[in-house]
């Protein structure tokens, strides 16, 4: 069966990844852990190549040739970054290493300004660990209390309770798609509660981002961190996006070249943001690499992607509660509205990481842990789930692949 | 091209699926000792009843992929009623069936044969884990109850 989803033609996508190209066991490589890292167009590669081939040298120094277009290149890859997100400006878009350096920045930056003993943080029980640890790390330095909103039944936020636990909290921290159970939260819905109990928002849309329209000035949020590697980008380069008035307040986070205005014996002054938070030299290569990346997706249009990954997470859902029923338990939302294309699944009586072995035996790559969030997994009472995750370069046959198999590990450890 | 019988010999399929000593017992007199693997998860529990040099019982429990489980399984059969030494000497020439081997760190860079290591060492059911060195990054799954149980020893006989 072929899907014909708002036009989006899946072989010819497949054809630009080079990586997919490949095959394992006479198996074609059948990559469904994009939620962990996406593979990479040629038009990525090609621009990364590009950087280094004809024009490298550091940004934001040099007066020669090479050096203004490296740093017209880099600067106009954040402004590609900035309005892809629905950023004013593009000074408001920090570059980091990834989201977690992006979350941890504010942790460290706004939180220690502006947290102190007896302040609330409200997370989610389905946060990763990047926007968990900080607020662990401040909590533990600080004195600061952290709530959690808890889980429904079908794997969504519970907002029953949502104004007592934002009663006197600072910030509210939350995940715009689930890395685990694919739920995608209501942001603007969150950001109101908490902008009318006077806390702040940060939003890791690192799962979101690549999959979704994400426009920051619709969702009102405060703080918003996105990482390039899922979305088609280089590894090593991510960003945080918050309101200039914010972080024209916070003090800077790593202090070096770069960040700076004047540096004399007895001290400093900052440089204009967004190169205020922006110590050392940056990910040159990896920016402009990025900014390529989100060219390659607003060809596609960001509606057509969701379009797509909608379809083919009905499509997957649908076959794995078909061949499997009760015997495989799926961890997240069943309503295609509410969730993105990350499914996470566990026989009950075969390990994740045995399921993924047998796999891998026909080159299914699919993601077996606690994907970085351990919290969840005690709320789901599991050590572990697998997880298959589905972007633009996944069709029909990779869930079909999938689905044959999962039957292949059922037959291997059948009791 | 290693393949799934390779690392899922039937052996290991039955201590997985019916593990030994599993279990727990009173602490004290027993030692108990969590090992974790954190990047996938698995947890070892290993309790651990010692006296007078020797390991008189082991229970185990925890959560774990089927390597992870047999592998504590068949530690717990191997083990128990061992002198110290000799449940230490059976860790050394396990880990070296997963080609790990410590005697080489910091020693003077001769080349340790596996055969040395194993010399005079009776592995039994354990030598149906050797697939798993063809799967490196299954390995810490194997090694995890025996590095918990080298923890767990040296606990015990770490001076109070």
């Amino acid at each position: 069966m072929s899907l014909d989803v708002a036009h989006l033609d899946v072989a010819r996508i497949r054809a630009d990844f080079p990586l997919l190209q490949q095959e394992h066991n006479g198996h074609r490589l059948v990559y469904l852990d994009s939620a962990s890292s996406a593979q990479k167009p040629r038009s990525v590669l090609r621009a990364m190549d590009d950087v280094m081939e004809r024009y490298y040298a550091n940004v934001h120094r040099g007066v020669y040739a090479i050096a203004e277009e490296s740093t017209a290149r880099f600067e106009g890859a954040r402004a590609k970054v900035a309005a892809f997100i629905g950023a004013r400006e593009a000074a408001e878009l920090i570059f980091t290493r990834n989201a977690t350096e992006a979350i941890n920045l504010v942790a460290y930056s706004w939180g220690r300004a502006n947290l102190v003993a007896g302040d609330v943080v409200v997370l989610s029980e389905m946060e990763h660990h990047a926007n968990i640890i900080p607020w662990h790390m401040l909590a533990a330095e600080r004195g600061i209390e952290l709530r959690w909103i808890p889980l429904t039944a079908d794997y969504r936020l519970d907002l029953t309770q949502l104004d007592e636990l934002l009663t006197g909290a600072k910030l509210l921290a939350v995940t715009a798609m689930s890395n685990v159970l694919g739920t995608i939260n209501d942001i603007p819905s969150l950001v109101t509660a908490a902008h009318a109990a006077g806390a702040h928002v940060l939003v890791d849309a690192s799962q979101a981002a690549p999959h979704t329209t994400i426009d920051v000035q619709a969702w009102d949020a405060d703080f918003v961190a996105i990482t390039a590697h899922k979305m088609l980008g280089p590894s090593g380069i991510g960003a945080l996006w918050a309101r200039r008035d914010l972080l024209d307040a916070m003090p800077p986070f790593l202090g070096g070249g770069e960040m700076i205005r004047d540096v004399r014996k007895d001290g400093f002054t900052t440089n204009e943001l967004p190169w205020k938070f922006e110590a050392g030299t940056p990910a040159i290569t990896e920016a402009i690499g990025w900014g390529a990346a989100i060219e390659y997706l607003e060809a596609i249009g960001m509606d057509t992607v969701r379009a797509h990954e909608r379809e083919l997470t009905r499509y997957a859902l649908d076959a794995l509660t078909g061949e499997f029923g009760d015997r495989l338990t799926i961890y997240g939302p069943l309503d295609t509205d509410h969730r993105g294309g990350v499914i996470s699944f566990l026989f009950p009586d075969i390990h994740a990481h045995d399921v993924s072995q047998v796999l891998d035996e026909a080159a299914i790559c699919v993601r077996a842990g606690h994907h970085c969030a351990k919290p969840l997994m005690r709320v789901l009472q599991v050590p572990a789930t697998s997880r298959a995750s589905l972007y633009i370069y996944n069709d029909t046959d990779d869930v079909d692949d999938l689905v044959v198999g999962l039957q292949q590990a059922e037959q291997f450890f059948a009791i | 091209m290693a393949g799934l019988e390779d690392l899922y010999r039937e052996i290991i399929l039955d201590h997985y699926r019916a593990p030994r000593n599993r279990g727990e017992l009173a602490v004290p007199p027993a030692h108990r000792v969590e090992g974790f693997n954190p990047l996938c998860g698995d947890e070892v529990v290993l309790y651990l009843d010692v006296e007078n040099g020797v390991v008189r019982d082991v229970k185990i429990a925890g959560q774990g992929c089927s390597i992870s489980q047999a592998s504590t399984s068949m530690m717990s059969a191997a083990v128990k009623g061992k002198p110290v030494a000799e449940a230490r000497t059976i860790t050394r020439a396990f880990k070296a069936l997963m080609s790990i081997h410590e005697s080489k760190i910091g020693g003077d860079g001769e080349e340790v044969d596996v055969a040395d290591e194993l010399d005079g060492v009776r592995l039994g059911d354990l030598e149906a884990l050797q697939g798993v060195v063809k799967f490196p990054v299954r390995i810490k799954c194997a090694t995890l109850a025996w590095n918990t149980l080298t923890q767990g020893l040296d606990e015990i006989e770490a001076p109070a």
